[in-house]
């Protein structure tokens, strides 16, 4: 069975957890080596995937524009496997800076980008993101101007929230691989801007 | 059917039902327009419980001035928050009983 190696007590919801798993795989809803599958496929996903898409959406208006309409579609058109859940692409441009959060709980585009990082999680992420973004967005060295408006996304819901950034200037003889290696996760959660090399 | 199309004015219900909901608690009570109708999902206030969640809830992605969601915003006038909501957290703005 699994072990913790952060301390030896578990609390209520890693009980829980290991409780679930192991009435639902004696119950026979999946295996212990399901489960191991499904975690190794989870740790495959990258934000690589993601920067993809954006250097096509860059570099490809058709493709751009059935992105911005149905995000979903328009990443399974290029072979992507979205699984349940349905994408929003948001587009950053000089007048619009997005960002996204769930305040709920840490709802993801993990299709696109894995696994969440641990300060997305956070309390103080969640809580402070869409009361003060401006100063959270500041703390990642991002400042948009006063005449740029910050767009908040709590994805709390069904949908799950993609930032297209902005493509920096003085970047137009690159290739769309050199683009997608620009990308960063977190130009795609919106608290960074993608920087010209 | 959707009740609510593309701009309309919409009021979060000032609601708190116990149990697995889906509306951010800030968000109760705050009026903003709707951006875009997206599209009905079974509703998941219902699916954390085991039911089968239908009939299925029309989704909207709704849009609020920061002004308006705190009062002490100090970001620019122009910043605003998207919040993904199901219909029947909404009633038309200007309805809402305080």
């Amino acid at each position: 069975m699994t072990l913790r190696s952060d301390g030896n007590v578990l609390d209520h919801y890693q009980a829980m957890e290991l409780a679930v798993s192991a009435l639902l795989i004696d119950k026979g809803y999946f295996t212990e080596d399901d489960m191991a599958a499904e975690i190794d496929a989870m740790a495959k996903r990258t934000p690589e995937i993601g920067a993809r898409v954006v250097a096509q959406a860059w570099t490809d208006p058709d493709f751009k524009a059935r992105l911005l309409e149905d995000g979903t579609g328009a990443c399974e058109s290029i072979g992507l496997d979205m699984g349940p859940t349905r994408l929003m692409v948001v587009e950053s441009t000089a007048d619009v800076h997005n960002v996204i959060v769930c305040t709920l709980c840490s709802c993801f585009p993990r299709m696109l980008m894995g696994i969440p990082p641990d300060w997305y999680k956070s309390k103080d992420y969640r809580s402070r993101v869409v009361r003060e973004p401006r100063v959270v967005l500041k703390e990642f060295g991002t400042e948009p101007g006063a005449d740029v408006d910050v767009r908040v996304h709590d994805n709390s819901a069904d949908m799950r929230y993609l930032v297209l950034p902005k493509r920096p200037d003085g970047t137009d003889g690159m290739s769309r691989e050199e683009l997608a290696k620009l990308v960063t996760r977190d130009s795609m959660i919106g608290v960074k801007i993608v920087e010209a090399p | 059917m959707a009740r609510f199309t593309s701009g309309d004015s919409v009021t979060v219900r000032r609601a708190f039902p116990p149990g697995h909901v889906r509306t951010p608690y800030y968000i109760r009570g705050k009026s903003g327009h709707v951006e875009r109708v997206l599209d009905s999902f079974a509703n998941p206030e219902e699916l954390a419980y085991g039911r089968d969640g239908l009939p299925k809830r029309p989704l909207y992605r709704v849009r609020f001035a920061q002004s308006r969601v705190w009062p002490d915003y100090s970001g620019a006038p122009g910043d605003t928050l998207d919040v993904e909501l199901y219909e029947h957290w909404l009633e038309p703005a200007g309805e809402e009983s305080a």
